[in-house]
């Protein structure tokens, strides 16, 4: 076991290696929150009346969550695609490495791609728009566990997802659709306030909608609570779906993960 | 000497297509055994069942005493497996590579030595991405051999050589077999198979329809030679007698003369083209 997680973290290791020496997937990965969020900031730059806070505070918040999850679904499950079709897997697949050391290295890796994103967008947020970083510690104590089981949750649907596409050249498109589609109806882009209730009630059995609750109940603080449509961060239904999700993930890649590719049989 | 491998009454299919139909082998620990045939013969199916990526239909199956459809770390350990293709880590080093794998097994050889056998060693430290197409190959023999395999499996390792890349990659393959590695190797270069391989079974549609050394294959050494000269040919089990009455008939020099065996080439395309079914 600890033979196991021994090597689990060499292959997170060797994973962030490869992510920052392709430079150009590096730059995009975490330049694309960052430009929407100047992009929202400059053309919503009105106030919640009566609660001191702005629309690109709101913003920050739903990015924060969005690039995690972009980091930790999106890119990890298009990442698992390719390596399913370029060889990755299947060399593996042919070595003693426990198969589990695969995913805490995938996972960790995540771990410390997302951490820098979220630092990035949190100056970002603090430099132009007057973000506020919590000044208790229970708020700090939420922060870590809103995006622990967020982005745990978020990477396990990553592993999952990355079964679906036919292909490595398909994968971006498969994967990219659904995460895009649930941006807009969690809140992150849209707040929840313009949406229909049905397509609130889509995005409430996912897990970006409870994560971007549970960072604007963080950054946003009391004052925002009024913002939220039961007027509440409901910060444990919060971890309960989040929870949920990690959980389910873990059975649904338990259950569906392929180590080869189609072309493979 | 202790079988390495053992198979009997394998099978497989894939909907309609029986790729594997039935395939006896037995290879002994030591030996550099080739399996040839065209392609979608089952050679690949059949590697692919021994290496434990696939399951089979029916058959018996004893990789090093193990049954593959039950694969353990273990097992693992005494295996090294060379893919038919692969294009992963290529913004990883050569000796990152190599320096990783060694980390999956318990009795893995020294990396930097491994690179220098491959003959890589000045190529340690540039990424995988930038290496030519038989550079590529030494890497993946190098992650086979890492782990100080018992057995490895080399799955067409020479696709897309060119010649002398091809004569190089045979010099790695030999001195590996005089280590005492067993080796099981899979091609479509008949030349391939006679340089490396102390046996060779030929695989056509799903069957072996020939096996044995390769000098004798097919009946090779056995079979009748060609004469020809210049206005003539005859086949005929005894060359050297018919050469002394040509000398005779022409007196002395014999105008285009030319002695011939059949090619392992010639006997293999005999094997697969004569229906078996």
């Amino acid at each position: 076991m600890s033979d196991t997680l021994a090597l689990g973290v060499s292959r997170a290791g060797l994973e962030t290696k490869m992510f920052f020496r392709e430079k150009d997937g590096v730059i995009f990965t975490f330049s694309f929150p960052i430009i929407l969020l100047v992009l929202f900031g400059s053309i919503f730059s009105d106030q919640f009346e009566g609660t001191g806070i702005t629309v690109s505070q709101v913003y920050t918040a739903g990015l924060i969550g969005a690039g995690v999850m972009g980091a930790a679904f999106q890119n990890m499950g298009i990442g698992i695609a390719i390596d399913r079709e370029d060889g990755t897997l299947k060399r593996l697949a042919g070595t003693p490495m426990p198969r589990s050391a695969y995913f805490i290295g995938r996972m960790l890796s995540v771990l410390v791609i997302s951490l820098l994103e979220v630092a990035i967008l949190l100056a970002v947020g603090v430099i132009l728009y007057g973000l506020e970083l919590p000044s208790d510690f229970s708020r700090w104590v939420t922060l870590v566990w809103v995006l622990l089981l967020g982005l745990a949750g978020a990477a396990l649907l990553g592993i999952a997802a990355s079964s679906v596409p036919r292909s490595a050249k398909s994968a971006a498109a498969v994967i990219t659709m659904p995460f895009v589609v649930l941006q807009f109806i969690s809140g992150v882009y849209i707040p929840f306030t313009q949406l229909p209730p049905w397509l609130i009630n889509i995005s409430s059995v996912f897990p970006l909608k409870w994560m971007c609750q549970g960072l604007r109940s963080v950054f946003l603080g009391p004052e925002g609570a009024q913002l939220e449509l039961t007027g509440s961060y409901e910060l444990g239904r919060v971890a309960l779906v989040l929870g949920a999700w990690v959980i389910g993930g873990l059975l649904l890649c338990l259950t569906t993960f392929r180590w080869k590719s189609r072309r493979d049989g | 000497m202790t079988t390495a491998i053992h198979v009997q009454g394998l099978t497989k299919r894939y909907g309609d297509v029986q790729a594997v139909a039935g395939i006896d082998l037995e290879i002994k620990q030591g030996e550099v055994f080739a399996i040839l045939g065209p392609n979608g013969a089952g050679k690949s199916t059949t590697v692919e069942i021994l290496e434990g990526y696939r399951t089979r239909d029916a058959g018996e199956v004893l990789v090093l005493g193990t049954d593959p459809q039950k694969p353990t770390r273990e097992w693992r350990t005494k295996l090294g497996i060379v893919l038919q293709t692969a294009n992963d880590a290529a913004e990883l080093t050569v000796r990152e590579m190599v320096r990783h794998f060694a980390g999956y097994y318990p009795r893995s050889r020294d990396p930097d030595e491994v690179i220098a056998k491959v003959g890589l060693t000045e190529k340690a430290d540039v990424r995988v991405r930038k290496l030519s197409g038989g550079q590529r190959r030494r890497v993946d023999v190098a992650l086979g051999v890492i782990g100080n395999p018992q057995l490895l499996f080399l799955d067409e390792p020479t696709t897309g050589f060119d010649p002398e890349a091809r004569r190089q990659f045979w010099d790695l393959i030999k001195g590996l077999a005089a280590e005492g590695t067993t080796i099981l190797l899979t091609t479509h270069y008949l030349d391939e198979a006679e340089a490396l391989a102390g046996r060779v079974a030929v695989i056509a549609k799903g069957r072996i329809v020939a096996e044995g050394d390769p000098a004798t294959l097919g009946g090779r050494s056995s079979a009748k030679a060609r004469v020809s000269w210049l206005g003539g040919s005859e086949e005929t089990d005894t060359p050297t007698r018919l050469v002394q009455e040509l000398a005779d008939r022409f007196d002395g020099e014999i105008p285009g003369l030319a002695v011939s065996r059949p090619t392992l080439e010639d006997i293999y395309l005999t094997l697969i083209e004569a229906p078996h079914v």
